[in-house]
């Protein structure tokens, strides 16, 4: 094989190129995600000069960053992170990864966070913790363990990166986030997750059903796992608070994990509640995913989300699972 | 060298088609604990001693300001530049002998003080004349720092107001200037008008006892400051409008008119001499409302040396959402400065309205007064307002007017009702 940044030959087993140090087992979305602000020089205002901390010079307007609009395809996953239409900035984040030679791909490595509004920095905090986690994450499959243990990896990893951000002396202003991960084998899919975003399976088989993988770590959910009407649980007091989150100031337990091993090829669909709120429950977001590839399903439902309000920030990871039925 | 630190407090986040930012900014400075001894002579002091023949009734007034002014010399740095002014319809230079200053050392502290002894209390008031002379002896000298206490126990019958006015904008920048009132027959009023344009205090001494210690805690605290004529220069984008620049913190001082253009879309706000201390100013912007989502700076506050070197900065933002949890949300600090504002100015227009006779009108703001001073947990000034007021019920700002009051308690409250009470911040509880 040759190493696909380079065009070095190298040895199939090898992690890294010997010529340019590029992995050969992993291709993924940037670290650190997109930095600074998009387009030319002038304000997309008023067209005057833009300082350096990236506001204009005349009308004070803040310039649009590369967090407003974020889009990877790495064929077999794709995904679309996007400001929505109030919030001033993108305080979710993405990365995902492919493990394995170029010509035989071995897994997907999917992480989504959300920074939690409430905080300061939610966007540093949502970024770190992504790229902390799959770095974990494919690190343990690379050492051979199991994606399960993997998972919980990834979760600590984000704890850990989290944590640094937070300022000495005060927690209540932690930067946090929520974390949703998925490792797609052949043979399963398994999801770990730590408050409110979520995991859908989309199936492309009639007879089977989709599904929401993940329950929220919120109040609601958790009275309505305990029996309660829905309705009435979203009455409670802060019912959609977060019971569960990633920062300085949670309380750190590993990420709930589930494995699936389908029975018929779909799609499983990572994303934060930018687009879940408007389309909750899993067969409603089904009749909403075209058959088009990855990224274009994710930017689709980018756009539904932002027609029925954009109210907060959207996050769509898309792998489509053709897998090996037994 | 002093380092500063600015820090904004705001709510940033402003509801759909909301215009106005509202901001406290406050400026720290740290230096030096004790300023080089070397630094002396960038300081230079007038003090400037009222011996009108008012002075002399009674006797012991002169005498006091006599001792103080003498513990004013004494608390002088080893060589800081220094000179006294009595002050009547004219102004005398008490020492040296000749126009200028003198470097302060055991021989012309003496010097000064023998000076200082020999004078008698005789003529009119005249205040304008006084600054004159003040500023004809800071101008001998090059020192950075400038400061000057003023004490009066009297009026200033003998100039017209538009006299002293105008001398006021003539020497406004020139030096810092600390009033002292001894006494009750003098006018806050009148005091503060030249405190405020000079970046200064105001404040009764209402027993002449006490002025000694009062003097020798003004000098050093001049002698305290390290950087002179620092400015707070604000950057607002096209189209918005500075409504108000306030010092809220320790005292309230409005500098809006005080603005010096210094670029396209930034002025300049003077604000004095500055040592190990901190500030705080309340800044409101007017901006035009862009879309919910969408973010703007609306200010660019820096704090500027006199040779225009940035010294610190700080950026006022403004956000706009359909959120209201966000929108509602009440940025501590700048309630509190605003109640802070609104407190000085009820005392005022209530003891106005006091002086005047409209017994409705006091009661209703001296009890909005006490409302507030109690909410705020502002202890001194609620002490100040019980000598006044007969107060019912603090929570509710229920009083009853005072059939008798005190002259010197209702100057008292009058002078102090624009020192303002430090927000009370988690950090700084920690």
């Amino acid at each position: 094989m040759n190493c696909p940044d380079c065009g070095e030959p190298a040895e199939a087993t090898d992690r890294y190129c010997e010529n340019c140090g590029g992995s050969l087992q992993l291709r993924r979305t940037p670290s650190g995600g997109p930095i600074g602000r998009v387009g030319g020089a002038g304000c997309v205002g008023c067209g005057g000069a833009v300082s350096s901390d990236g506001y204009c010079e005349t009308c004070g307007r803040a310039q649009p960053t590369g967090r407003d609009r974020m889009e990877f395809d790495l064929e077999l996953v794709a995904g679309v992170s996007d400001r929505g239409r109030s919030r001033a900035r993108n305080e979710d984040s993405m990365a995902f990864g492919v493990v394995g030679p170029v010509d035989a791909p071995q897994a997907v490595v999917t992480v989504v966070c959300d920074g939690v509004g409430s905080t300061e920095r939610a966007d540093s905090a949502s970024q770190a913790a992504v790229d902390a986690a799959i770095e974990a994450i494919v690190d343990a499959l690379l050492s051979g363990s199991s994606p399960r243990s993997a998972t919980d990896d990834g979760a600590a990893a984000a704890y850990e990166s989290v944590g640094e951000l937070a300022r000495p002396n005060s927690p209540d202003t932690a930067p946090s986030c929520t974390l949703v991960s998925a490792v797609v084998t052949q043979s399963e899919i398994t999801v770990g997750w730590i408050g409110d975003s979520r995991a859908y399976w989309v199936s492309s088989s009639p007879d089977v059903p989709s599904r929401r993988l993940t329950t929220d770590d919120t109040l609601v959910a958790q009275l309505v796992a305990a029996g309660m009407d829905e309705a009435e649980a979203s009455a409670s007091l802060n019912a959609h608070a977060l019971a569960r989150w990633v920062g300085a100031d949670a309380e750190q337990a590993p990420p709930h994990v589930v494995v699936i091993q389908p029975e018929a090829p779909g799609r499983l669909l990572l994303c934060s509640d930018g687009l879940w709120n408007y389309l909750p429950d899993a067969e409603s977001l089904a009749a909403r995913v075209s058959d088009a590839e990855p990224l274009k399903v994710a930017a689709e439902l980018t756009s539904i989300a932002n027609e029925l309000g954009g109210h907060d920030n959207i996050t769509v990871v898309v792998i489509p699972w053709e897998g090996r039925v037994p | 060298m002093t380092d500063f630190q600015v820090e904004v407090y705001q709510n940033e986040y402003l509801p759909q088609g909301s215009a106005e930012v509202n901001a406290i900014v406050t400026v720290t400075a740290s230096g030096n604990a004790t300023p080089a001894a070397s630094a002396g002579a960038d300081a230079a002091e007038v003090i400037i001693i009222d011996t009108s023949g008012s002075m002399q009734h009674p006797a012991t007034k002169l005498a006091a300001a006599k001792r103080a002014t003498a513990a004013a010399i004494d608390a002088l740095r080893d060589g800081v530049n220094f000179a006294v002014v009595s002050g009547s319809e004219r102004a005398d230079l008490v020492y040296p002998p000749r126009l200028g200053m003198r470097p302060a050392t055991a021989l012309s502290r003496e010097e000064a003080k023998r000076a200082v002894n020999a004078l008698r209390a005789d003529g009119g008031t005249a205040m304008g004349e006084w600054l004159l002379l003040a500023r004809e002896l800071f101008a001998t000298q090059t020192s950075p720092l400038r400061h000057a206490i003023l004490l009066t126990d009297g009026q200033n019958v003998h100039e017209r107001p538009k006299k002293l006015e105008r001398i006021l904008e003539g020497v406004t920048g020139q030096f810092v200037c600390d009033c002292r009132g001894v006494g009750t027959d003098w006018e806050v009023k009148e005091l503060r008008k030249i405190s405020t344009a000079l970046l200064g205090t105001v404040d009764i001494v209402a027993e002449p006892a006490d002025l000694e210690a009062d003097f020798r805690a003004m000098t050093s605290n001049a002698m305290g400051k390290e950087v002179a004529d620092v400015s707070l220069r604000l950057w607002t984008p096209q189209g918005a409008t500075v409504k108000f620049v306030k010092q809220v913190e320790p005292t309230l001082t409005d500098l809006t008119d005080r603005r010096v253009e210094s670029a396209a879309r930034s002025g300049d706000y003077p604000t004095g001499a500055w040592g190990s201390e901190s500030r705080d100013y309340h800044v409101c912007v007017q901006v035009n409302p862009a879309n919910v989502g969408d973010k703007m700076l609306a200010a660019r506050v820096s704090l500027v040396s006199a040779t225009g070197d940035v010294l610190g900065k700080g950026q006022v933002l403004a956000v706009w959402t359909d959120d209201t949890a966000l929108s509602t949300k009440i940025n501590p600090e700048v309630a509190h400065y605003t109640g802070q504002a609104e407190l000085a100015s009820a005392i005022e227009e209530g003891l106005e309205a006091q002086r005047a006779g409209q017994i409705e009108s006091a009661t209703a703001k001296l009890g909005r007064a006490v409302k507030l001073a109690h909410e705020s947990g502002h202890e001194d000034t609620a002490k100040l307002l019980a000598k006044v007021v007969e107060v019912v019920d603090p929570v509710h700002g229920t009083i009853r007017l005072k059939r008798e009051v005190a002259t010197v308690d209702a100057m008292t409250l009058e002078s102090r009702s624009q020192v303002t009470k430090r927000v009370g911040r988690k950090s700084e509880e920690d």
